[in-house]
């Protein structure tokens, strides 16, 4: 067991907080310090519980959000999504796929130059609404784009 | 984890675009092996990505992201030479890193 993670479940056990780690500086991803897995978005089994956990209270429809993905996924379980947002000062995109388990697939926050615009593949459980939300300004805008999924990609 | 990550960063207009695949198995949790059993969760929680040593992408994943993840963003002012690295870090503390230098288009 190397020295970080000794140390880190040393605090674990302690103070039975992740939080106290992060606070102590010893929570790192790489040589940076990484912000705090959100459990409660993640483990949201319903998009408004997600958006929720999230701290999005309300969300503009905006048509600056172009959300790539194919009209027909033929494998769930690699459904390329793309999501290019136009609205200044973009901070953050989230990622939703209303259907699954649990809706919430990933959130990317932007700094330092990057543009609002990222590209992955998710899982997809069956048929649902690809929801991309973004925060620009503090504010919050979304877009959606349905994608039919033949064979589901959730697994089980 | 079974192969490096990949990581390709080139000029694009005003800006570098960066592609990464990482090696993972992204379990969900809800797959059966071929004895029947359930494997565990098992996922990339949190990625950074660093342009010239400053963090440019703080994204965090659930178990829905695909397996052997892909990942594109853009960082933009970036010129040809500058260095880019995306490091991972998954559920169970296990890590992987990748730098390379942005290419010119």
């Amino acid at each position: 067991m190397n020295h970080l993670r000794r140390t880190l479940l040393k605090l674990a056990g302690a103070a039975g907080t992740m939080t106290l780690a992060l606070g102590a500086g010893l929570l790192k991803s790489g040589s940076v310090l990484a912000a705090v897995w959100n459990k409660a978005g993640f483990e949201a089994k319903a998009t408004p519980d997600a958006l929720k956990a999230l701290g999005v209270s309300s969300a503009q429809s905006s048509k600056d959000i172009v959300i790539t993905a194919p009209d027909i996924a033929e494998n769930g379980a690699q459904v390329p999504v793309t999501v290019t947002s136009r609205i200044a000062n973009t901070q953050s995109i989230s990622i939703i796929a209303d259907k699954n388990p649990f809706p919430l697939t990933s959130t990317f926050e932007f700094s330092n130059g990057a543009e609002g615009y990222v590209s992955t593949k998710l899982k997809m459980g069956q048929t649902s609404s690809v929801i991309a939300v973004v925060r620009a300004d503090g504010k919050y805008y979304t877009a959606s784009k349905e994608v039919k999924v033949t064979i589901g990609g959730c697994g089980g | 984890m079974a192969e490096p990550m990949k990581i390709r960063a080139r000029i694009e207009g005003d800006a570098a675009d960066v592609k990464v695949l990482m090696s993972h198995p992204m379990e969900t949790g809800q797959r059966k092996n071929e004895k029947g059993e359930l494997v565990p969760l098992h996922f990339i929680q949190s990625v950074i990505a660093t342009h010239n040593g400053k963090t440019v992408l703080d994204a965090q994943w659930s178990q829905a992201v695909a397996r052997n993840p892909f990942l594109g963003f853009r960082v933009k002012g970036a010129k040809p030479g500058d260095k880019i690295t995306v490091s991972w870090t998954d559920n169970t503390g296990d890590k992987g890193s990748v730098e390379t230098t942005v290419a010119a288009s």
